[in-house]
Order: C-alpha cells, then structure tokens, then sequence
C-alpha cells in the first residue's frame, strides 16, 4: 500500500534522515520506534509533504506521490495525525470531525454564500458521519462541546476521527498515546487495532512500549535518522543492535548479561 | 441572548428591527446620513471580517478595494456613460479580479508579510488614483453622479438610508450564511492550524484566494455605495489611514463576529462625530477610547459581551 523507498531529507550538512525504506501493508500495524531525535516524526512529516524530500521516493499503491502537498495526498487517501496536538480549537468536536470530510463533500462557493437547501441536506450527511466516528473513538457525547475544552487524551482521539473522517487508506499517528494515562492508552490501543481491522495501513510513531509491542505487526527501527533494525515484535526486542541504540554500549551487555 | 447571538435569522431580525425604529429616533437628516455611512462602512468591514475574522489572514490595504469602488461610480458614468448601478457592478468584478491576480502570489506569505505586501499593494492604488487625473481628478478627487434606479433618482436622506441598510442585510446575510458550510468550516480550520487544515485535504492557497477575494468585493460594493451617497470621492477613501481604520472596526467589533462588525463601525464612524466637542483633541481621545477598550475587550466588543452573558447564566 505505502512504500518508502531510500527516503531522506537534510537540513544543511545535517541528514535528518538518511536513506529509509520500508513499506506498510493494509490492514497492518507498523510501528516506527527509535531513541530521541532519531528522526521518527520528521519521517513522518516528509511522507505526508509536510517537509519535501531531498532524495528517494514515496509511493501510494505504486504511484509516485514524493513531494506531493498534504492535501494532494489527503486526497489520494493518505492522512495523518499530529504529536503537539492540531485541533481546531474554535470549533465544535463534531464540527473538527466534519472538517476531515472537506474531500467528500461537493463544495460550491456560491452554494455556500447562499446556503442553498443543498447545503443543508449535505451538512446533515456530514453531521451523522461525523457523529458515527466520533462513536467510534468514544466521543460521541462531546459532539457540540468546543474542542478546546476536550482532555488532553479527547483530543488525541479527536485526531483520530479526523483523520479518519477522510476516508484514509494509509494513517500515520503521530504519538496517540503521549501524555495519556494508563486507562486512556489501552482505549487508544483499542481503537487503532480496530482501524487497522477495517483494512488501513497504520503506521505509527509511539515511545509507549508496552503499547508497541502489544499492537504491532511490524517495527521499523530507526537511530540518528537512520535505518537500523526492522522485523516483528519479538524479533525487534532481541535485537542486541536495537539494545545499544537505546541504552549504549554499557547498558546493551547489562540487558544481555540479565 | 446568546443563541441570539448565534443564530443567523435571529441577527438578521433583530438587525433589520434596529433598522427600522432608529429613523423614529432621529432629530435630524444628519442623524440619518450617519446612519447610512455606518451602514456602508460595515458593509467592507464584514467583508474584511471574513478574511480575517474566520480565515485569519490579514489585509492592511483593504482601502485600495474600497477606493477602486468608490473611483468605479465616479469614472463610469462621467468618462464612460455607464449607468451608476454597472459602474458598481463593473468596480466589484475589477476588485474581485484584481484580488483574484495580485492574491495569487502574495497569500503566500504569512503573518507580518502579508500585513506588509498588502500594505504596499494598497499603497500602490492609491498612488496610481492620486496620479490618473484625467481620470480621477488627481488629489482633488471628483464629483459622481446621482444614482438612478428605474428612472427614479436616489438623493434623499431618506432613500440612502434604507438603500445602504438594504445592502448591509443582504451583506450580512451572506457572511453569516458561510458559518457551518464546506467552505465557512474550512475558513475556521485554516485560521486554527494551517497544516492540520492541509492534512485533511484542504486546498489552503485556493481558500484564502477566496476569502481575499470575497473581502475585496464587499470592499468594492461599500466603495461604490459610499461615492454615490456622497455625490464625491477623493483618494484618501483608498488611503492607508482608511485601511487602518477597517482593521479597526472589524478588530474591535469582534474578529469572527458579523455582528461585531457593525458595532465596530458604527463605533468608528460614530465616535469621531461624537468627540467633535473636544475639538482639537479629537481624534487624542478616540485613539485612547480605542487604546482602553482594546486592553480591556482583547476578543473585540460583541464576543466579550456575549461571553459576560453566557457567564451570569
């Protein structure tokens, strides 16, 4: 579905990430792990055209989509979620979510100025959808509240919703867990299981390792913008390269000396 | 009060009901030709409040559309022999246009270099209406004819009243329509989190192409309505200090609030008129009334109003 293909991108002489590839298949987890400054969410912001890519490719079900606007990848089904939260703060829960249909629905300026019965009878549309999503990542009864007032941990699922509200076929989360606690973790753990069971291609940068390790088909390693170990869960955790990374040269031997 | 203040056929009534009895209060004609430049002024200022109230861009050349209106009644009828009411068409689709063209490339930048580039392009309009004088009079301005609607001449006090009252509903309607639509909802997004707004799919560059033309149009229209009530333009209605002061309405009345807008405005027009009594030290004062309300009213007049509503609740 998603395939990256000796990606990176360099700030001046620094490479912020050097050469990454990997690919996420639908209906799967893969999970992008990696000590501080590693360069997991700058991956994140190069794939979805936040940041344009010095080198390599990116590619939507073999489509060439490298260098693409956000929206120009929204629209070819490709959506994301932040890590320092974006939310429209302004509006309404149910109305942030109804902005992730943007794509979906027939917009006329004109329509709109005037507030043609169309618009109305499509802004129902939008609303139960909307509703039906935010069900879905257990905000329903917070529809009409505005979203600066939801926890720290509403938002993230409001995120969610939004993103999904496009209709993705890929998603990358940024970080859902971060700054949740334990109970609020396990029902994001729910829900990005479920959205990977309804056939999108998750793909996910999270510290949370019990959460990682729990949910995910497949890790993808990375340490100082580079590639160092991809595999299965378990495969990951006994990788003494991955242990050095993490812990260094001293602290790797004491967890193999455990 | 508050879901009057929130919902667009409740403000429209209770508007259209203000429009109605404060002719009743009137002492004088002048009373009534102040009214209708409130009308007109907010007008461009809702206009300029979707730009920058719900799309969060800003423009401190917004005078420059204005003056292109205002100049488009002058010039149709005396050099081209327009009728009055195309000549407002005409100076509408030139500004939507001209917004169109010189927006492209300068909603580009954000922040403080949008405030400047559009700083300068209001700058520019108003030097090339100061320099034409074979069209434009030069600095002197120039003289505009009555408009005529169906053989039957708009001169009245009166008539302007209702006519520039007309059109702020209307105006009023239509921006107040664009809350919860595609295109009202994506303005929201865009002003909140530009790159969030991106992600879900929205064409950002195209939709403060809009909103900057939308404002432009409703500029051109105030500009246009403000030449033939008058009966004469000069080249400080495209003035930066014009601009500054439709930055003022809208900021002050309430940025994202339409009715904030007309507060604004009549606040602007009518303040001036009302500190007359300070005479030199006139616009001293409305500097400082502006300085005092906006320390202590940051989210503009109307939405600190409906925020003290909705807490004594």
């Amino acid at each position: 579905m998603l395939a990256v293909r000796n990606i990176g991108i360099s700030f001046g002489a620094l490479k912020a990430i050097d050469d990454v590839s990997f690919s996420a298949n639908a209906g799967q987890i893969l999970t992008v792990i990696g000590p501080n400054g590693a360069g997991k969410t700058t991956l994140f912001n190069v794939i979805s055209g936040v940041y344009v890519a010095s080198h390599g490719r990116v590619e939507l079900d073999g489509e060439d989509v490298t260098s693409l606007a956000p929206d120009a990848l929204a629209a070819r089904g490709m959506s994301r979620t932040f890590q320092n939260l974006q939310i429209f703060q302004r509006m309404t829960v149910a109305q942030n979510v109804m902005v992730g249909r943007h794509l979906k629905e027939r917009r006329n300026l004109f329509a709109d100025l005037l507030r043609l019965p169309s618009v109305g009878r499509q802004n129902r549309e939008t609303r139960e959808v909307a509703l039906q999503l935010l069900e879905e990542v257990g905000l329903a009864d917070k529809a009409d509240v505005l979203a600066g007032d939801l926890s720290y941990g509403g938002c993230k699922r409001l995120e969610i919703a939004r993103a999904l509200a496009t209709g993705p076929r890929v998603l990358l989360l940024d970080e859902p867990a971060a700054g949740c606690n334990a109970v609020e973790t396990e029902e994001i753990d729910r829900l990005i299981c479920r959205v990977a069971e309804k056939g999108i291609a998750v793909v996910l940068v999270e510290h949370d390792m019990k959460l990682v390790m729990k949910i995910s088909h497949r890790i993808l390693v990375l340490d100082r913008g580079k590639f160092l170990a991809e595999g299965t869960p378990d495969q990951v955790r006994e990788n003494p390269v991955v242990h050095q990374a993490y812990l260094g040269n001293r602290g790797a031997k004491e967890v193999q000396g455990a | 009060m508050t879901t009057l203040l929130n919902n667009r056929y409740a403000i429209l009534a209770a508007l259209a009901v203000v429009i109605a009895v404060l002719p009743f209060t009137f002492p004088s004609n002048y009373y009534l030709r102040v009214a209708s430049l409130v009308w007109v002024s907010a007008f461009a200022a809702i206009g300029l409040n979707v730009l920058m109230g719900k799309a969060g861009q800003v423009s401190l050349g917004h005078a420059a559309f204005f003056g292109i209106g205002a100049y488009s009644a002058a010039i149709g009828p005396a050099h081209l022999g327009l009728p009055s009411w195309a000549s407002l068409a005409i100076g509408a689709c030139i500004s939507g246009l001209l917004a169109y063209f010189v927006g492209r490339p300068i909603l580009r930048l954000k922040g403080h270099y949008l405030a400047i580039a559009t700083l300068g392009f209001g700058v520019l309009i108003a030097l090339v209406i100061t320099t034409e004088s074979r069209w434009t009079g030069g600095p002197d301005g120039m003289p505009v004819a009555k408009l005529t609607v169906f053989g039957w001449r708009i001169g009245t006090a009166y008539a302007w009243y209702w006519l520039s009252a007309a059109f702020l509903l209307v105006g009023a309607w239509i921006a107040l329509n664009l809350d919860d639509t595609p295109t009202g909802r994506a303005f929201l997004a865009l002003h909140d989190s530009e790159v969030a707004a991106r992600v879900v799919g929205i064409d950002v560059a195209a939709l403060k192409l809009r909103a900057f033309v939308i404002a432009a149009v409703y500029a051109s229209i105030a500009g246009s309505l403000l030449a033939m009530m008058n009966g004469f333009v000069n080249p400080d209605l495209a003035g930066f200090q014009h601009s500054v002061e439709l930055v003022t309405m809208v900021v002050l009345g309430g940025l994202g609030s339409i009715v904030g807008s007309i507060v604004g405005a009549a606040v602007l027009v009518v303040l001036p008129q009302a500190l007359t009594v300070f005479q030199e030290y006139e616009n001293l004062m409305l500097g400082f009334i502006i300085i005092v309300s906006m320390v202590f009213m940051r989210d503009g007049i109307v939405p600190m109003i409906s925020k003290l509503i909705a807490r004594a609740r």
